[in-house]
């Protein structure tokens, strides 16, 4: 039973610190693609839109193969441990992120950004303003990007090793119960990383409901 | 200096074509311009150049005697206030539309709540305070559009068709609305239209506007008694 909750917490724990770390990434970058004008910036998009599907056991052979002893940044010894899976998480559910903020500040009538400024708003105050008119479409790229990384198994099987009591996570614990036909466990586990994402989402709807009927 | 603004040899570009050409023009402080022409003459254009929001490729435009250029561009825009032909107010309630501009420039919460009020008030939708904009008819967020751009007591307001969006009787009670609040005021104002009697009506002086280029500047009667030439002629037999 411990043994569920240390799983459960070490799950959530990667999981919402690499949706962080994307969004810290994915915001930022999103908006520079969706309001700049400069060369290049459809090939970024296109290369954006291609990483949001980006297949899990790809990213886990390239992070493992960096992190590997003998690897670049092998020397950090981050393979096998939670940052690993943290790394890998991040490198899925980034793109996820920009591309469905660059999406979401898009769909924004654009003549909202000369307003703005034609207002006396700064730069900055003109893009904080735009994340907070776009804020729902902007907590469904959230969303999105939670929901690609707590749900995938290939990369945290790769980098994390499922290392009982330091690596294992929801979907690996899956994998590796399936593996033994230990069923019951396994649909129980299932169970439960349903349960939590379906918690997490409708805590995420509520609050953009709520957004939505004001 | 009595010109506000001084415009000598402007050619701005668009989309890789020129797409508003101005020899000369000078508007001076206190004076409503209006800027009347087909549509896509180039109306709007003159507007987003003077914001300084379309820089020029040739040319120069001069505000207070200092070039745009030269004006800090956070500085320049806090001295002026833009309304477009669509409200476009933010997802949020009246009362903090008309505030947004005085909230960006750092004004003291109960000094903006003050000076939203009274410009609700003058703009009949002091009713509407909490009410979200979405819930507004075209007429209530034009009038809230303006009364976001007269709270920032502007040196220079820009307005762009601001009333081409709502009804006709709306429109008309709008346009005598602006036109007495604009004699009292007495503030820089550049209004921009197609319809020349509206143009008449709202401006001490129109300026005709017609494919990319401005042809003439005069009183009303003036333009319509000597014509320039033949576009301008043609134009405004329409009327």
């Amino acid at each position: 039973m411990t043994d569920i909750f240390e799983i459960t917490a070490l799950s959530l724990q990667v999981s919402t610190i690499a949706t962080l770390i994307s969004l810290v990434i994915g915001l930022p970058f999103g908006t520079w693609l969706a309001l700049g004008d400069f060369r290049g910036r459809s090939f970024i998009l296109s290369v954006v839109n291609t990483g949001m599907a980006l297949p899990p056991v790809v990213v886990g052979l390239v992070v493992a193969m960096t992190l590997w002893r003998s690897g670049p940044l092998g020397g950090l010894k981050l393979i096998y441990t939670p940052w690993a899976i943290i790394i890998a998480q991040t490198v899925i559910s980034a793109p996820v992120v920009t591309g469905l903020t660059a999406a979401a500040l898009a769909a924004l009538d654009p003549r909202l950004q000369q307003q703005l400024l034609g207002l006396g708003a700064s730069r900055l105050q003109m893009i904080l303003m735009l994340w907070r008119e776009a804020r729902l479409p902007l907590l469904a790229a959230l969303m999105a990007g939670f929901g690609s990384v707590i749900s995938e198994v290939g990369a945290s099987m790769m980098v994390g090793g499922n290392i009982r009591g330091q690596t294992r996570v929801l979907t690996t614990a899956i994998v590796l119960e399936t593996s033994k036909g230990e069923f019951e466990r396994a649909l129980a586990l299932s169970a439960l990383l349903l349960i939590i994402t379906y918690l997490i989402n409708l805590a995420l709807t509520w609050v953009q409901q709520k957004g939505q009927k004001r | 200096m009595n010109q506000l603004i001084t415009i000598r040899n402007l050619l701005i570009r668009r989309n890789h074509r020129d797409a508003l050409r101005v020899e000369e023009l000078d508007i001076p402080r206190g004076e409503t311009l209006a800027v009347v022409g087909p549509n896509g003459a180039g109306k709007s254009t003159l507007l987003l150049s003077l914001a300084h929001l379309l820089k020029p490729a040739k040319g120069e435009v001069k505000y207070d005697g200092k070039h745009l250029r030269e004006w800090d561009d956070l500085e320049y825009r806090r001295k002026i206030a833009f309304v477009f032909q669509d409200p476009l107010l933010m997802d949020m309630t009246v009362e903090e539309n008309v505030a947004l501009g005085l909230k960006f420039r750092g004004v003291d919460k109960s000094e903006a709540r003050l000076r939203a009020e009274t410009w609700m008030k003058a703009m009949g939708v002091d009713s509407l305070a909490k009410r979200r904009a979405g819930q507004l008819s075209g007429g209530e967020a034009q009038r809230v559009s303006l009364a976001r751009a007269f709270v920032l007591d502007p040196e220079l307001l820009l307005m762009d068709e601001p009333f081409s969006a709502v009804d006709p009787q709306t429109r008309g009670q709008l346009l005598k609305d602006l036109s007495e609040l604009l004699a009292h005021e007495h503030r820089t104002t550049i209004f921009v239209t197609h319809n020349l009697r509206e143009a008449a009506q709202m401006g001490d002086r129109v300026a005709v506007v017609i494919g990319g280029e401005l042809k003439q500047v005069g009183k009303p009667n003036q333009i319509k008694e000597y014509p320039v030439d033949d576009l301008v002629e043609s134009f405004l037999q329409d009327f």
